[in-house]
């Protein structure tokens, strides 16, 4: 078995590239595929508690590379999900305890077994992202329609295209369909046409995902709450397994009433 | 939105919304993001590519138009040079 390597990256912090990494390793484990997330935020863990796995970490990626234990010991296993594996970063230590090499390692290692090792990649454009990228087959780029967001991704598309880790794929995150439809927010049409790669995945706006995120259990999970959002997660997982599924209508209806108040006010 | 604008504009839908003004800022500013290129060296590059032009060909240096054009994740200069401007001139 050879497993692919998929890293969630985005240059600038904030847009979710952890909700995510953990809403996309449940997705892809609830398929019956056999995932380990693992969290290279080195010094800033947080995969474990979006996960809701951070009172069992006892080995992490660190004690991995630097043999205090082996791979095995170092994933923690997802109760809830056949096959669904997290590997902790360190909290107490920095970037510069794990090199590229020692991803590739790694990675490697994890391939033999897995189906998908989907990494968590830190903010930034240093140390801690070259780590994240060095073993990796597929890029998807998070952003929000933000023009910050989206500055930075591009800024994040050149770099992994002259790593010649590319084509990355985009996820827009955050989306809101009311603000677009009013003409207040960057369209992902726009944002399709100023950063020109290709699509992979929306997400709405919606509480349920922050609300998944405070109780350590990925909305991806959920049936009828934050149903659209949850849908949205899936959709990416089966998109990266090759189906051709449909992008959602997120689009906000407008009423009369707001129509009229935005004309006069 | 912090301009004035009747309501007329509002009806006509005239207003530039904030969507679709992040778009054309982003996108000047890849520009420059994309080629390490600051805006003031674009600049000068257009002002000198013009002064080329001048001094070989008989032009009005307001025909020509210096451009950076967009495709895909690609950024090329383009220049305008019309040349019938010149056949006029050497007609004469």
């Amino acid at each position: 078995m050879s497993g692919k390597v998929i890293t969630v990256t985005s240059g600038k912090g904030g847009v979710g590239k952890t909700t995510v990494t953990a809403n996309l390793a449940t997705a892809l484990a609830m398929r019956g595929r056999k995932v380990v997330a693992l969290d290279a935020d080195i010094g800033l863990r947080n995969l474990d508690i979006v996960l809701g796995l951070e009172n069992r970490i006892v080995y992490d990626l660190v004690d991995v590379v630097e043999g205090r234990c082996r791979l095995r010991q170092a994933m923690i296993k997802d109760k809830r999900h056949q096959e669904l594996y997290l590997i902790p970063a360190a909290q107490t230590r920095d970037k510069s305890a794990v090199s590229p090499s020692d991803m590739v390692l790694v990675c490697n290692e994890l391939r033999q077994e897995m189906d998908y090792i989907i990494i968590d990649s830190p903010a930034g454009i240093e140390r801690g992202f070259r780590n994240a990228i060095a073993a990796t087959d597929h890029v998807l780029i998070v952003t929000n329609p933000e023009v910050s967001a989206v500055r930075d991704a591009d800024r994040i598309i050149g770099l992994i295209e002259a790593e010649e880790k590319g084509p990355a794929c985009l996820i827009v995150n955050r989306v809101k369909p009311a603000m677009v439809s009013r003409g207040e927010m960057l369209s992902i049409e726009d944002i399709i046409d100023i950063l020109a790669i290709q699509l992979v995945g929306v997400i709405p706006e919606d509480e349920h995902i922050l609300i998944g995120s405070n109780q350590g259990t990925p909305v991806a999970m959920n049936g009828s709450n934050g149903a659209s959002a949850s849908q949205a997660f899936r959709n990416i997982a089966g998109r990266l397994e090759g189906e051709d599924v449909p992008f959602m209508e997120l689009k906000a209806k407008i009423s009369f009433l707001d129509r009229l108040s935005s004309l006069f006010n | 939105m912090g301009k004035a604008m009747s309501w007329v504009d509002r009806l006509l839908g005239r207003e530039e919304k904030s969507g679709a003004t992040a778009k054309k800022r982003l996108q000047m500013v890849l520009i420059h993001d994309r080629s390490d290129v600051s805006p003031g060296v674009l600049a000068q590059i257009k002002d000198e590519i013009i002064q080329v032009f001048v001094k070989h060909l008989d032009i009005n240096p307001e025909d020509v138009v210096v451009n950076v054009d967009q495709d895909e994740r690609e950024s090329r200069l383009v220049a305008e040079v019309p040349l019938m401007a010149l056949h006029a001139n050497g007609r004469r």
